[in-house]
């Protein structure tokens, strides 16, 4: 038996910078935002007021779920955030969704949704500042009392953490029980067809039929309901933090 | 030879240790789901804010069990061979 989990394989190394390795997940992220974008252009294009079409339809109602998401968490004043949570929400979700057909997920690579992460802390740390000032940024972290101070940079550094450690765990749990359910369906299919006496046996144990149906329901969980949800969670709390940043 | 069985033994046992993480959640999301059943039965008519608060909660009582999986992760893949390393 042979259980294989492995991260993602490293394909070829630039020589710049001593060396940037190019890694799967960077190839299948970079093929994921080239069909977004070949997707948004092919559901914008011919876009008309009167007598719209089925693709048109589409679009808006994709353009509108996310303008009431953005809006209803961060208000009417945050409406320039639509397209970067959708970028973000579509970017999460597809590359996901990408290991349905067997491609190795940028998602379950640390490094691809902890820069996510530290984007979003970036925007976070930015609209303190904004909100505030850089003085009012710097006395924030103050709050309630000055012993606060290095818990409250803690709490602070542990956003990016945890935002990207959340979703990365989330999917590599998922491919990690896939691939051990895999493992044992295979052990038993021989534990249950070997008994069989003689050729039989040995034909029907190496023929894996308990592989075919179950591991299907366990990834209608994990790759389909486990990717929207964590791309929801993550744009959900993109946002929440964002507002809350504004509001202090 | 007898230091990397110690090494290895003490990996494989952290990571088992490291999964204990998984209960917290575990009790913390049945309870949460548990209560938002509660409140849909209560008011029906807001079943939809209920839903995504209480999946948002979920997504957060969630990190403590998905630190406790990376952390075994590591043990299993990435500490092996960094404290065979150091040997």
């Amino acid at each position: 038996m042979n259980v294989s989990i492995e991260g993602a394989r490293i394909y070829t190394t630039l020589p710049l910078f001593g060396g940037i390795p190019i890694t799967a997940s960077m190839v299948n992220a970079w093929v994921v935002m080239a069909i977004i974008t070949g997707l948004c252009i092919w559901l914008t294009r011919g876009l008309k007021v009167e007598n719209i079409g089925k693709r048109q339809v589409v679009a808006e109602l994709l353009v509108t779920t996310c303008q009431k998401f953005v809006i209803g968490n961060m208000g009417e004043r945050y409406a320039h955030f639509v397209p970067f949570i959708g970028a973000l929400f579509s970017i999460s979700a597809l590359c996901s969704l990408s290991s349905l057909v067997g491609a190795f997920p940028a998602t379950a690579d640390l490094s691809t949704v902890l820069s996510w992460a530290v984007l979003v802390f970036g925007l976070i740390t930015y609209t303190k500042i904004k909100t505030n000032g850089f003085v009012g940024y710097l006395k924030g972290f103050t709050t309630p009392i000055a012993v606060f101070t290095p818990f409250n940079i803690i709490s602070e550094l542990a956003t990016p953490i945890s935002m990207g450690f959340r979703h990365f765990g989330n999917i590599v749990s998922g491919s990690v029980i896939s691939t051990l359910l895999y493992a044992a369906l295979a052990l038993l299919n021989q534990a249950v067809f070997g008994w069989l006496p003689g050729v039989l046996g040995e034909v029907l144990g190496g023929i894996p039929f308990l592989q075919l149906g179950i591991p299907a329901i366990l990834s209608i969980y994990f790759d389909v309901f486990g990717s929207f949800m964590q791309a929801f969670i993550f744009c959900m709390l993109t946002t929440l933090y964002i507002a809350n940043a504004a509001e202090e | 030879m007898l230091d990397k069985a110690i090494v290895l033994a003490g990996c494989a046992i952290g990571a088992g240790l490291a999964l204990i993480a998984g209960i917290g959640p575990g009790i913390g999301e049945g309870y949460a789901v548990g209560q938002a059943c509660a409140a849909i039965g209560r008011q029906p008519e807001c079943k939809g804010d209920v839903t995504s608060t209480m999946l948002l909660g979920c997504a957060i009582a969630e990190t403590t069990g998905i630190y406790g999986f990376v952390t075994g992760l590591l043990l299993i893949f990435a500490a092996p061979r960094m404290f065979i390393g150091m040997l």
